[in-house]
């Protein structure tokens, strides 16, 4: 495993939270996803490892939670919430349109890395529905207007050189 | 009847123009005064205003919070933890994000008052996996709170230490149920357990005493503790004390969350007046009251029947817009206020759609020890995904209730009936409509109506 010297003082730290160190496992899957993009097999051994205890009781996590994926993903990750508040103001539409716009299906990487648009459940911001979030913001009330606009924002993000973004 | 006035005790500062979430900006608006005052007084004391309060829990039972703590077993010799639920994952439901991400030391002085009445010195906040800057949030608030003295080791010099970590979950819906966020604390997929015996205030969090609150209730304590049990009982109505925040989304011209004294305001003020009513040339149809798994309410529908005011009995007979927002009400006429999230639905909505897009959200978040919620929520989405994108019989709403009907009462967890009741409130309201789906979806579909399964 070869993991940023950050994380592994992140691990290093969150292991004292708790009097029992396997409380640490989802912490630690947090940590190794954000720093590998997500979980190997290998990082699920890791885990097990650093915390004592068995890589089923890892791996158990990972094939339960939904936010940890056992594959990489694209560059950007749009969840577009599908639950009814979000529903009835338009989600399917919007997460559509984002489909449309990277021309890819749902979970998938989209041609060239860009993005992977999925449906989530409840983000718990109903109140500004539709919302989706990419990577870690969110966006209020992303109508198919908004979802192109949102679209076209991160294509010229990754036309940019790296240094620029 | 025009609708009161807010009452903003916990949503004082949200949205309130300069105000940042930092600590220096909650002490200049009086911030942990209320913990100041507390650590002086015996932890028995607070404990009794909080019973005295009448305060009902805000994430969806509405149990007694004096109770709750007095259920606490501190005989053991084990240590007591503060679990605060902050996963905010009933649909509908977008209250705890706001005070997370505006207000955060507000909670942490209710958690910290809530910890020196209960002698807990470790609490974790576990939040939900989809507020990554709430958490960093969180954190950074605990790490001031620390640094000035209202956490940490010896509490504002009074010997008193207590620790708060942040714990994010990881995108499922179950770890709210309190036993299940318990087990995912832990470290392990998040099964609830089966009570008796692990009542969380007997054998909860590494099988010790555990109180596991919802952040807004948290918040109240801080409120409780500041005016006094007896003062708070005063605001809202008897049984149904306090503040509450209602959290409204869907077919109104203003969704968003808005804070009234408990069974102050009826649905149809709320919905009306302070929503500003239906989009324009619509019509209400439906309304969830308490996040997703409430029993739906039909407008037009009466509801009859005996209820106590006061000392008396008195007769009453409600149309929906005449229910008053309280725990009570919202129980006596079949449905629940919940986690304070009400849905509204107007006349474009086919009802068989909305149960569809339930379905396929209780199906997808049952965690799958119990045999009748994993295999029953998945057949009702199977079935409405069915009736909408195969062949609808008119039979298929009597099956959907067969189903539903065999899990209610039959799971460790109330997720068993969180999933049923949509479906059996659903047929049992709109039956007729589950009837003639298949031939009303022959018609060509009304431009502008989207999509929900």
């Amino acid at each position: 495993m070869n993991l940023k010297p950050e994380t592994l003082r992140k691990i290093d730290e969150v292991i004292t939270h708790y009097p029992v160190k396997r409380s640490a496992a989802l912490p630690l899957l947090h940590f190794v996803q954000e720093d590998q993009g997500y979980i190997s097999s290998e990082a699920i051994e890791w885990i097990a490892a650093r915390l004592e205890i068995q890589p089923i009781n890892v791996y158990e996590l990972v094939t339960f939670y939904p936010m940890f994926r056992q594959q990489p993903i694209g560059r950007r990750h749009v969840k577009v919430c599908r639950t009814l508040s979000c529903a009835i103001m338009g989600a399917y539409r919007t997460c559509a349109e984002f489909q449309r716009q990277f021309a890819t299906g749902l979970g998938e990487v989209s041609p060239g890395g860009e993005v992977t648009v999925e449906f989530v459940e409840c983000l718990a911001s109903c109140g500004t529905a539709p919302v989706v979030m990419i990577d870690d913001e969110l966006h209020l009330r992303v109508d198919v207007a908004k979802a192109r606009e949102l679209s076209e924002k991160i294509k010229s993000e990754s036309r940019a050189p790296a240094g620029a973004r | 009847m025009p609708a009161p006035e807010q009452h903003r005790l916990i949503f004082r500062h949200i949205d309130e123009r300069g105000y940042t979430n930092d600590i220096a900006c909650y002490q200049r608006n009086g911030g942990y005064q209320v913990l100041r005052k507390a650590v002086l007084r015996k932890p028995e004391e607070l404990m009794d205003e909080v019973k005295k309060s009448g305060l009902r829990g805000r994430g969806g039972a509405g149990f007694s919070c004096g109770v709750k703590w007095s259920l606490v077993d501190r005989k053991s010799g084990k240590p007591i933890y503060l679990v605060v639920n902050a996963d905010e994952s009933e649909p509908g439901t977008f209250k705890d994000r706001y005070i997370i991400y505006q207000d955060p030391h507000q909670l942490i002085e209710g958690i910290m008052i809530t910890c020196f009445a209960n002698r807990v010195e470790r609490a974790f906040i576990y939040i939900r996996g989809e507020f990554p800057d709430g958490a960093r949030i969180l954190e950074r608030a605990i790490a001031e709170a620390r640094s000035a003295g209202f956490a940490g080791p010896n509490i504002l010099g009074t010997g008193y230490g207590c620790e708060i970590y942040v714990h994010r979950g990881a995108g499922a819906y179950i770890c709210g149920e309190e036993t299940g966020l318990i087990e995912s604390l832990e470290g392990k997929r998040p099964y609830p357990r089966i009570k008796p015996p692990y009542f969380p205030a007997v054998l909860g969090l590494y099988m010790c005493p555990t109180i596991v609150n919802n952040v807004e209730t948290l918040c109240h304590v801080k409120h409780v503790a500041d005016m006094g049990g007896e003062a708070y009982s005063r605001i809202g109505t008897p049984g149904n004390t306090g503040t509450r925040i209602l959290c409204v989304s869907g077919h109104v011209q203003r969704p968003g969350y808005y804070e009234f004294e408990v069974g102050k305001v009826t649905m149809g003020q709320l919905l009306n007046e302070v929503c500003g009513g239906p989009l324009p040339g619509r019509r209400f149809k439906a309304v969830i009251p308490g996040g997703s798994s409430a029993k739906v309410l039909r407008f037009g529908e009466r509801y009859k029947g005996k209820r106590k005011a006061g000392a008396e009995t008195v007769e009453y007979d409600w149309g929906v817009e005449d229910i008053p927002m309280d725990f009570d009400s919202l129980a006596m006429i079949g449905s629940m206020g919940g986690s304070g999230g009400v849905i509204v639905m107007d006349d474009s909505v086919s009802m068989v759609e909305a149960l569809g897009n339930i379905n396929a959200f209780y199906s997808h978040e049952s965690c799958g020890q119990c045999t009748p919620c994993r295999e029953g929520s998945l057949w009702m989405k199977k079935i409405t995904a069915r009736m909408v994108h195969g062949e609808a019989r008119p039979e298929d709403g009597a099956l959907l209730k067969s189903v539903a009907d065999q899990i209610a009462g039959r799971t460790i967890c109330a997720f068993g009936e969180a999933c049923a009741w949509p479906t059996q409130s659903f047929i049992a309201k709109f039956g007729d409509e589950f009837k003639g789906y298949g031939e009303a979806k022959k018609a060509p579909r009304p431009d502008g109506v989207p999509e929900l399964v």
